[in-house]
């Protein structure tokens, strides 16, 4: 089987896109994901914020394998996996934390933080063939760096880190920059799991079209709340295909910013503080660079399963496949370390955030409904099959379109083939057609 | 807590059944009339299930509630277009071991109460347990609520997805 053509149908002479249902229901589909797209992609695993100091530790779960982030006490930060090379105990069992030594508590083999096995306990009981410089912790394959985020790769020929990233760097940048002293994970994850195919979510968090509709108390809530949108914002920036199956759409800010754009929603006593860290973006960068850091919005996917929403306020949303009909979401805030505990600027930026975003926000409920409404919807298959992602394919893409949707779904079966990513697409992808008229009055119904 | 605190059943008892009625509101989606209850310069508070000992000006809640917008939750919730309650789950909250441990100068009393919170909604049941911290404003024979928080036991939500309902 090929995934495109038989479950992506990109049929640019026509202007359609299709995706086959099965793609989110089939236990085969996410067998052939975990080996051709998760164990060949550079995965998110976490931002050494997370572990400032030597012997720091973290537990993650990366596509289904359990592993440690942690800082060793030489200061290089390392992903180990968290299984003990004796019998397989869990070795790290708390959420974090920090250690100089990870104990195995089955039969207290014991590993330095750099994963050499410094302790078994009754060694005189082991052969001479018994290597146990070979049974320190085994680490993926790669793991890398930028800016601070760390991700692993199993794949040991997968190109660079960096050069996997691409055209999001540019993107990176303008969230990183925006501190004066460093971007910070803050304390407090977001961690949920929605009954829901993981490719749900990743549409979901590049996807314009819904926002007026599963959003709309959330949009009441901005206009009531004195701020109002920018009604400037309203159809501006576009969706981008930047590439190995990465993308983003930037546009011109709906809704006040921490850094830096001022709306009666912060209130008026916030309002020389941001005025003030807009003026110091422009100082530093220039006043184009300045204003797009300050001004725009950008909801990045870094495929296949990160997603860095640089909006009211800065999220790193990791994204867990489980099962078909389930994924895991691991969701941080960013925030310059310039924005102390404790002070107005990271508690504005905090409450912006919540208000948004999360399991308790005022929006983020509704997409967990809508993705768990779409999962339910699939069981009409096989009478119902196909997905149809077709908006915006015969002009320049609008924000509520869907080409960074189909930028996914194209990166998605062409790595499923084996057939690297597809080339980036620019410009008009179904120049030939043009809209559809209304359409036609539905024939007859058999008798 | 003081051991006057502890034996003044009555004093608890007022407690406790200002508590049940509020639950009571909640469960029966009077939420205008719960809003009743609070102060002007309420909060409500529910911290990152990673991090119950957060505080809002130095950790990632799951929500850090000012009176407007306790305000507008409840707007929200009232609307027809707050999908993840359209229809309304239902809920139904047991609360238990109460106790009041202080009084503050201002006359606030400090509270603490365990919760268990079951939503049931679209063929599954869920619970939310964990521990309320309440500071209640004395007003004639009963209290207005100047600050609540939810302290959740759970360590994720993956069984629950968002929390959608005012706990
Ligand atoms: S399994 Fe870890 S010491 Fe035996
Ligand atoms: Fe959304």
């Amino acid at each position: 089987m090929t995934y495109r053509n038989e479950l992506v149908v990109d049929d640019r002479e026509s202007g359609v896109f299709r995706v086959h249902r099965s793609a989110m229901t089939s236990p085969q589909v996410l067998a052939d994901e975990r080996a051709q797209i998760f164990d060949r992609c550079w995965l998110y695993v976490g931002h050494d914020s997370e572990i400032p100091k030597p012997g720091d530790y973290v537990r993650r779960t990366v596509c289904g394998r359990p592993v440690i982030f942690l800082r060793d006490s030489a200061g290089t930060v390392r992903v180990h996996f968290n299984t003990c090379t004796h019998r397989g105990a869990t070795l790290c069992r708390e959420e974090s934390g920090n250690t100089r030594v990870f104990q195995c508590f089955y039969h207290a083999w014991s590993f330095d933080t750099t994963g050499r096995l410094i302790v078994t306990p009754g060694a005189d009981a082991y052969a001479a063939g018994f290597d146990r410089s070979a049974l320190g912790l085994r680490a993926p394959a790669r793991v890398e760096s930028y800016r601070g985020m760390f991700f692993l790769n199993h794949d040991e020929h997968a190109v660079s880190l960096l050069d996997y990233l691409g055209g999001t760097v540019e993107y990176l940048d303008l969230v990183f920059d925006q501190a004066e002293e460093g971007m910070r994970v803050v304390g407090g994850t977001h961690r949920y799991s929605v009954g829901a195919n993981w490719k749900l979510m990743v549409e979901n968090s590049i996807d314009g079209y819904h926002a007026p509709t599963v959003h709309a108390t959330y949009i009441d809530f901005v206009k009531n709340s004195g701020g109002g949108q920018n009604k400037a914002a309203l159809g501006t920036g576009a969706g981008v295909d930047l590439g190995g199956g990465h993308t983003v759409i930037e546009s011109t800010a709906a809704w006040a910013r921490p850094i830096a754009y001022w709306e009666p929603f912060f209130g008026e006593e916030a309002r020389p503080e941001i005025e003030a860290k807009r003026a110091a973006l422009t100082d530093r960068y220039g006043v184009e660079r300045g204003t797009r850091m300050a001004e725009t919005f950008r909801n990045l996917l870094i495929f296949p399963n990160l997603v860095i929403n640089d909006v009211a306020a800065i999220t790193v949303r990791r994204i867990e496949p489980v099962a078909p009909d389930r994924v895991a979401l691991e969701a941080w805030a960013l925030a310059p370390h310039e924005e102390r505990e404790g002070s107005a600027a990271l508690q504005r930026r905090l409450d912006s955030f919540l208000t948004f975003l999360g399991p308790g926000g005022f929006a983020s409920p509704d997409d967990v409904e809508a993705l768990e409404s779409c999962q339910q919807g699939y069981a009409a298959q096989p009478d119902v099959a196909w997905s149809d992602i077709s908006r915006g394919m015969s002009r320049i893409p609008l924000p509520d379109d869907e080409l960074q949707i189909r930028t996914f779904w194209r990166a998605w079966a062409s790595v499923l083939d084996s057939a690297g990513f597809p080339d980036r697409v620019e410009g008009v992808e179904s120049p030939g057609t043009t809209r559809t008229s209304a359409p036609a009055a539905a024939g007859a119904v058999r008798s | 807590m003081s051991a006057d605190l502890a034996t003044d059943t009555a004093l608890r008892s007022r407690v406790e059944d200002f508590l049940y009625a509020e639950a009571a509101l909640l469960d029966e989606w009077r939420l205008d009339d719960w809003l009743q209850l609070l102060s002007e310069d309420a909060r409500y508070e529910v911290p990152s299930t990673d991090r119950p000992d957060g505080r809002p000006d130095t950790t990632l809640m799951l929500i850090s509630d000012t009176r407007p917008m306790i305000n507008a939750r409840v707007t929200r919730l009232n609307s027809r277009k707050a999908h993840r309650e359209f229809p309304w789950s239902r809920t139904r909250r047991i609360i238990g071991n109460v106790r009041v441990l202080a009084v503050e100068t201002d006359g606030d009393l400090q509270v603490t109460a365990n919760f268990a919170v079951y939503r049931t909604r679209s063929g599954r049941t869920h619970v939310y347990a964990g521990r309320y911290r309440y500071r209640l404003r004395p007003r004639g024979e009963a209290f207005q609520i100047a600050f609540r928080r939810a302290e959740l036991d759970q360590e994720n939500l993956d069984e629950h997805g968002t929390l959608s309902i005012i706990l």
